[in-house]
Order: structure tokens, then C-alpha cells, then sequence
């Protein structure tokens, strides 16, 4: 990267190095992919074939499923570059850190909440859910997970001083994103019962917004206490 | 010396701190204990009967002032993660690192309250009712402080980054209050409301009110406790733990 190289230009460079990293190992993606897949298709095994018990629970499930889906690569945000030092190298860019924070959490999202979100429509369709309903569950995960990669940067900086594992990560952020659930599965689930899916969206779009602007201060701060 | 030209910066230091503490604890536990006595002659005593739920709404006197205190700790223990994150006050720290455990007991007993006390009134243990989610919720805001702060090795850094994770998590209080309510509306669960309050008769106001105080004092005495115990261990180089002890 050149000298004179503009913050906006450090911005793109980061996320791109970390798609890039994300593409030569496939398989993170790929596994946590066919995780939701096989979460979403366990909970008809377990309930019973029923059709309109399926098609009722089916945004609560597949909202689940693509939370802990997108919680499963949730500490790579940080963590390998924090054990190969190169984290304190970014730390020392131009850019601001809770910048640098945002712009690895974007390419985060990009590979896990994004992809995610464009499978979903498939999985919906097994459980028989309209194209409608589908439509908007597509609307409500394109909307709520940017914010479960927002949040869950907080629960990743935080928990790379520790020794824990990632489930100590999933304890902390699961509580946080638990209103994330509820308006996500909630967009779904008032709109099949016919009332209008705006209140939820706009409470998901608020949320959104604020954490933009909040989650990637929290990470700095909590990247910053580990980096010391 | 009177009150007001105390130096109470003097006791941020931990070593004065903990002198304090040992002189206040003993008030904490006795006036704790009178309040109690007091408040469970009158909840369990003098009260009256509630000519809906009969008896069985007592549990009142330790729901209640549990729920609150629940709320009310987490609101004081993020305030000093923040002194501390801020002002790197250690002192500060392990006040919030004291009052954790407490507010997750409250929290714990308010949910197992609840749910004896559902049994009897709503024929059920447990409801996915906004405000037993949320208190739920608020458990596991609890232990995540906990655990995040028992897994970090360097002192220090437990203390920011459970800091940071407490402040995160009161901006999340609310939302989660708020949001659960909108979730509710579609579910039609049966709902607990403190609409009774009002209706309340005054022995009950009185004994439950009594039972707060009784709550906090013990709070503060338990955690001025614990926070003596964090002072020796983290001071235990020091010449004056030695000494004390």
C-alpha cells in the first residue's frame, strides 16, 4: 500500500485482504453454510412432519439457525490476527481503529451473515412458507445480520484476551442479540398473521443504524484492552 | 470529623477502603437483620389475607425486593465498571466485581420466586412473559460478566474487558425490555402486571417496602464483604495485608 494512501483506500484494502483470506479457506464459509442448512432440517425431525406447525415455527427456526450459524465464525474476526501479531500492525494504520473494527466486521458479514441471508430463501421453501413470507424473512435476515456481526465484534474483541473458547463468546453475545431474534422472527411471524411488518423493520433498521455507529467504538475499546 | 469535610476520594485507595468497609459492614448486617425481622412479621404476620390469591401471594416480600434489587445492581455494577474503565480506578473495579454475584443471586431468586409463586396463581411454573424473559435474560448478562472476568488471566484486562461488556449490556437493558413487550403482543401470553400495586393494602406496601431496605442492606453488606476479601487477595503483596492479617 502506498504512502499516500487515503483512509477510504486502507478501508476497502482491509475488507478486501479479509475476504480474500475468507475465500482461500472456503470451507469456514462453507461449513458454517451447510451448519444452518442442517440445523434448519434437524428441528422437522425432532418436532414431527406436521405441516402447519412447520410453516408456523419456520422464521423462528430459520432465525435461530442463522444466528448460531453466524456465531460459529464469529471469534475469526479477530482472533488469528491477533495470535499472528498482525492485528497490531493494523491497530497502527492511518485509519482509526474503530474504523479498521468496522470494515473487518463488514467483510465478516459479507462472508457469513450475507451468505446466510441469500441461501435462506431455499430453506424457507422447505418448510412450505409462500413466496411472500419468504420475501420478507429474506428482508428481515438482510437487515439483522449486519447487526449480529456488529455485536458480535464486541463479544470477539472482548473474549481475545481470554482463554476461553467460543462458547464463553456465545454466552455473552447470545443475550445481547436475543432483541435482534425477536424482531427478526418477529417481522415473520406478524406478517404471516397479517399485520404489517413495518414496526419491526423500522425497530431493526433503528438498531441497525445504532450499532453502525456504536458496535465498532465497543471493539476498539475492547481490541485496544487486549492489545496492551 | 464531621461528614461533609470527609475526603471521600481518601478511600478510593483500597487500603483505607478496606478499613471502611470493616467498620460499616457490621451496621449493614445488623440493620439488615432488624428490617428483615420486621418485614417478615408484617408480610407474614399482620398483613392480610389477599382475597384473590389467599396466602399465597406472600412470596411477594422476597420476589419483589429481589426483582428490584436485581435491576438496581446491575445499573450500580455498570456504573463502577464504567469509574473504573474511565478513570482506572481499581477500587472501583472490584466494586463492581463484588456486587456481580449478588445480582446474579437476586436475579436467580426473583425467577425461582416467580415461578413458586406462578404455580399456585397461574396453574404454571414458568411463562414466556416479557418480564420473565427479560429478568432471564438479565441472568445470563450476569454470568457473562462472570465469566468473561474469571477467564481473563491479567486482572486488569478482566476488569476492562467486563467493564465494557457490563456498559454494553445496560444499553441493552432497555431494548430488551421494549422488545420483548412488542413480541409479547403477538403471542398473547398471560401477562404479570404490577397494576395490583395501587389496590395494594398498606400493611402489604409497608412490609414489602420494608423488605427492600432489608434487601439492600444486605447487598451492601455482602458486597462490601466480598469486596474486602478481592482487596486482600489483589493487595496480597502488600505490607499492610500483612499486617492485618
Amino acid at each position: 500500500m502506498s504512502q499516500s494512501a487515503s483512509g477510504f483506500t486502507i478501508f476497502l484494502g482491509v475488507i478486501t485482504r479479509d475476504l480474500r483470506l475468507a475465500l482461500r479457506r472456503k470451507s469456514d464459509s462453507l461449513a458454517a453454510l451447510i451448519f444452518f442448512a442442517v440445523v434448519a432440517s434437524l428441528f422437522p425431525l425432532g418436532i414431527g412432519p406436521e405441516q402447519n406447525l412447520l410453516m408456523q415455527i419456520a422464521p423462528g427456526i430459520l432465525w435461530i439457525a442463522a444466528l448460531l450459524a453466524a456465531m460459529l465464525s464469529l471469534h475469526k474476526i479477530f482472533s488469528e490476527d491477533f495470535i499472528d501479531g498482525s492485528l497490531d500492525q493494523i491497530a497502527l494504520t492511518a485509519l482509526p481503529l474503530p474504523l479498521v473494527v468496522l470494515a473487518k466486521t463488514i467483510a465478516h458479514w459479507i462472508s457469513s451473515g450475507l451468505l446466510l441471508t441469500l441461501i435462506s430463501p431455499i430453506l424457507a421453501l422447505q418448510f412450505n412458507l409462500p413466496i411472500d413470507t419468504v420475501g420478507v424473512l429474506f428482508l428481515s435476515l438482510l437487515l439483522g445480520t449486519p447487526l449480529l456481526s456488529l455485536i458480535g465484534s464486541i463479544g470477539a474483541g472482548l473474549t481475545l484476551a481470554s482463554r476461553g473458547s467460543g462458547t464463553l463468546l456465545a454466552l455473552i453475545i447470545l443475550p445481547l442479540v436475543s432483541p435482534v431474534l425477536i424482531f427478526g422472527a418477529g417481522a415473520v411471524e406478524s406478517y404471516q398473521s397479517g399485520l404489517g411488518v413495518a414496526a419491526h423493520f423500522s425497530l431493526l433498521g433503528a438498531m441497525l443504524a445504532l450499532a453502525l455507529f456504536l458496535a465498532p467504538f465497543a471493539s476498539a475499546a475492547s481490541i485496544r484492552i487486549a492489545l496492551e | 470529623m464531621s461528614l461533609l469535610n470527609l475526603n471521600w476520594f481518601k478511600f478510593a485507595a483500597p487500603q483505607r477502603f478496606y478499613g471502611l468497609a470493616g467498620s460499616l459492614i457490621p451496621w449493614f448486617v445488623v440493620s439488615g437483620v432488624i428490617l428483615t425481622i420486621i418485614g417478615l412479621v408484617i408480610g407474614l404476620g399482620i398483613a392480610p389475607t389477599d382475597h384473590q390469591q389467599g396466602d399465597s401471594y406472600r412470596i411477594i416480600f422476597i420476589h419483589v425486593p429481589a426483582a428490584w434489587m436485581s435491576m438496581l445492581i446491575y445499573l450500580v455494577m455498570a456504573f463502577w465498571a464504567a469509574i473504573g474503565l474511565i478513570f482506572n480506578a481499581r477500587l472501583a473495579s472490584m466494586l463492581a466485581l463484588s456486587l456481580a454475584p449478588t445480582g446474579a443471586i437476586m436475579t436467580f431468586i426473583a425467577l425461582w420466586t416467580g415461578a413458586v409463586w406462578g404455580k399456585p396463581t397461574w396453574g404454571t411454573w414458568w411463562v414466556w412473559d416479557a418480564r420473565l424473559t427479560s429478568e432471564l435474560v438479565l441472568l445470563f448478562l450476569y454470568f457473562g460478566f462472570l465469566s468473561l472476568h474469571a477467564s481473563i488471566e491479567d486482572v486488569r484486562k478482566a476488569d476492562r474487558s467486563a467493564a465494557l461488556l457490563a456498559i454494553v449490556g445496560v444499553i441493552n437493558v432497555p431494548i430488551i425490555y421494549f422488545s420483548v413487550k412488542w413480541w409479547n403482543t403477538l403471542h398473547q401470553g398471560a401477562s404479570v402486571s404490577l397494576t395490583k400495586a395501587p389496590t395494594m393494602a398498606t400493611q402489604m406496601l409497608t412490609g414489602m417496602l420494608i423488605m427492600v431496605f432489608a434487601f439492600w442492606m444486605y447487598s451492601i453488606a455482602v458486597a462490601l464483604y466480598r469486596c474486602r476479601n478481592l482487596i486482600l487477595d489483589r493487595e496480597r503483596h502488600a505490607d499492610w495485608v500483612k499486617e492485618v492479617l
